[in-house]
């Protein structure tokens, strides 16, 4: 299979040889559904035979514990809250996505550095800058798209886990309560999902329905991409 | 590719491979400009609190790549400038840097990271006032720090990069890397290359007098009691204590 693409640089002193795995990414904003989705597909692809990893934002072992220190205090500078999660999205990558690849697995990405540069425009982060930072990053092989509008994200979280600082985008001080910062926030995030829409081909698929019949929409393209490209002889076993 | 100082202060810095001096030559400057009655900074590379168990973590364990360490190494200047360099420039302080991002664009590439791509990373920052560079033969820099210290750290040695199974070997391969880089610096980003091997006195008086030129009509912060500024002065938050998580 194809060696991967870069969106800049790469990792210029390392050669990762082939990647027959498959990268696909699941972008939306926060509460729209994605976690749900993920071990959803997980179990269907493992029953499918394939060799499944899934990866999220921050769970990288080398800065979960200090950014999580530091999104604790008041000192979190934009462009460092930035960098924290280019290292995390970095280690990775490296440590974990592409060696996963190596090995013919398909990985699931709950989330890519999209989101993170949509966070990082509406917080007055050059988007040129973040653009050239995540040149390190691999293209996936698709890039799956949940699109909630603001109401049904509000109604999901609000009976789930609740609003959240962060996710309500409190520290922009658009509105005095999370509801309001919640609804002018992500109205922002979605602006941003659009503009990267086109710029970065993704697949939209409408997730103001019911979780299976999301579920049914995201399988489609994932059964194109796994029958178009990756024959039987390359199924892991 | 940095941008250009649109603040009412000043910023200083010294460059240079480990063992060319620069520290020894900035603190002299830190004193004497203390001791003119200028507002002060004093900023080290690989020193903000916010970052530093991370850093720590990841040096224990061996664990950085190339591209981590870069990027962490950029988080950790970042968190300097957007909470005490930046600020304080601003206010109209002279701030000094015992090394800068020219540190970053000399290691990391020397580590393999693609130049453009780390020279992007650090563009939020401003080209100094006064970038000085200590320049001194490989072999006088290695010497100095062999000779001085009980042992090399992994990561100063470069192991990371397989150059050699002996460290003191390791060590001054990749400085020498290093010391290219920072060479090709030099017109790049308008270096003032300072002989390192002379002596001190003869550099510091040097240092003073190029600083001297930059400060002729400066007025900057005022500081009434010639104290030096800590970081508990710009943001009284708790910040000195973080990193122990």
């Amino acid at each position: 299979m194809n060696k991967g693409t870069f969106y800049g640089a790469g990792f210029p002193y390392r050669d990762f040889g082939k990647l027959p795995g498959k990268l696909i990414v699941l972008e939306g904003a926060d509460g729209v559904g994605r976690s749900t989705q993920i071990k959803k597909l997980r179990n269907w692809l493992e029953e499918e035979g394939y060799a499944v990893s899934d990866t999220g934002l921050t769970r990288s072992e080398l800065t979960a514990a200090g950014l999580e220190f530091a999104k604790s205090g008041h000192t979190l500078g934009p462009i460092t809250m930035s960098l924290f999660y280019a290292a995390d999205f970095a280690d990775r990558l490296e440590n974990q996505i592409i060696p996963a690849l190596q090995a013919g697995f398909v990985v699931l990405s709950d989330r890519y550095f999209y989101s993170v540069i949509a966070r990082d425009s509406i917080r007055g982060i050059n988007r040129a800058w973040s653009k050239l930072l995540y040149g390190i990053a691999l293209k996936p092989d698709l890039i799956l798209y949940m699109k909630a509008s603001v109401p049904s994200l509000v109604t999901r979280l609000i009976h789930g886990r609740g609003l959240n600082y962060w996710e309500a985008g409190m520290d922009l001080h658009l509105a005095d309560n999370f509801y309001d910062s919640f609804v002018q926030y992500q109205g922002l995030i979605l602006e941003q999902f659009d503009i990267m829409s086109e710029e970065y081909n993704f697949v939209s698929i409408n997730a103001d329905q019911t979780p299976d019949e999301i579920f049914e929409n995201l399988k489609r393209p994932i059964l194109e991409l796994l029958h178009n490209r990756l024959t039987k002889g390359d199924k892991p076993k | 590719m940095l941008r250009k100082n649109d603040t009412k202060g000043k910023l200083i810095v010294v460059e240079g491979i480990d063992g060319s001096g620069k520290s020894t030559q900035i603190d002299l400057l830190y004193k004497w400009l203390l001791r003119a009655g200028y507002s002060t900074y004093f900023s080290e590379w690989n020193s903000s609190a916010l970052v530093k168990s991370t850093t720590r973590t990841a040096k224990k364990s061996k664990s950085f790549t190339p591209t981590t360490f870069s990027i962490l190494h950029c988080t950790d200047f970042a968190d300097r400038w957007e909470n005490s360099i930046y600020p304080l420039l601003k206010a109209g302080v002279i701030v000094l840097a015992d090394r800068y991002a020219f540190t970053a664009f000399a290691r990391d590439v020397a580590r393999g990271v693609d130049p453009e791509w780390v020279r992007n990373m650090y563009s939020f920052a401003i080209q100094p006032d006064a970038a000085l560079y200590f320049r001194v033969p490989l072999d006088v820099a290695v010497g100095r720090i062999t000779g001085a210290r009980a042992s090399l750290k992994y990561y100063e040695a470069g192991m990371d990069l397989g150059l050699s199974e002996n460290i003191n070997e390791s060590f001054e391969l990749f400085q020498g890397k290093i010391l290219g880089e920072y060479d090709k610096m030099v017109d790049e980003f308008g270096l003032t290359m300072i002989d390192g091997t002379k002596p001190v006195k003869d550099q510091q008086k040097k240092v003073r007098s190029i600083i001297k030129k930059i400060l002729v009509g400066f007025e900057g912060l005022p500081n009434p009691n010639k104290t030096p500024i800590s970081v508990t002065n710009i943001q009284a938050a708790k910040a000195k204590k973080g990193g122990s998580k």
